[in-house]
């Protein structure tokens, strides 16, 4: 399912909304989260997770290629935690498609 | 932030009833919970992808009793973000 599909299907349930609508509130979801993320808050979605950041120190690194050893910087990285309902639903589901 | 928080936010967008953008934004999730449960993957593009991955059974240990448990098979999600929302994370405010 990608984003389109996605809207496609909302529209179909939400009656009262234009496809148009709700692009713009999907668009709008992910970019408030998105910015919530950068600011470093938690976001959490009742019955399907939790997004937050998360640090990771500093490693020597290797470039994999050549071989030499390389410092990697701190950053900080999203993470997405599974709520329960969701996980209990994608564990009672059907097996993932091989296929992208 | 909550999902109250997020239908604030697309509430002052879009401008129609509060209710019913409640509505739509509870239907996101749900549809999106809904393509997993089918194991199907969910990709939204600039944000990230939400996958299923099949687990097999493994042997496992009770790291508390050290006793010996099998786990057995099951299906996991799992969400990659984009390369816009790592490089969101890292250059704000830190």
């Amino acid at each position: 399912m990608t984003r389109s599909e996605l809207i496609d299907e909302v529209t179909s349930k939400a009656s009262n909304f234009t496809k148009r609508d709700v692009e713009v509130i999907v668009s709008t979801l992910f970019k408030s989260i998105t910015e919530s993320l950068g600011r470093g808050e938690k976001i959490e979605i009742r019955g399907f997770g939790s997004f937050k950041v998360k640090d990771r120190n500093a490693r020597k690194g290797r470039n994999p290629k050549s071989g030499e050893g390389i410092e990697v910087e701190s950053k900080r990285v999203p993470f997405f935690k599974a709520g329960k309902e969701l996980k209990e639903r994608v564990d009672a589901g059907a097996k993932p498609h091989s296929e992208d | 932030m909550t999902k109250a928080d997020l239908v604030e936010v697309a509430f002052e967008t879009v401008g129609c009833s509060k209710k019913d953008v409640a509505e739509v934004v509870d239907q996101v999730f749900e549809s999106i919970k809904c393509a997993l449960e089918k194991g199907d993957k969910v990709k939204v593009s600039g944000f990230g992808n939400f996958t299923v991955r099949h687990k097999k059974a493994r042997r496992g240990r009770n790291p508390q009793t050290g006793e010996e448990i099998t786990i057995g098979e099951r299906n996991v999600m799992t969400f990659k973000a984009s390369q816009i929302l790592k490089d969101a994370v890292n250059s704000g405010g830190s």
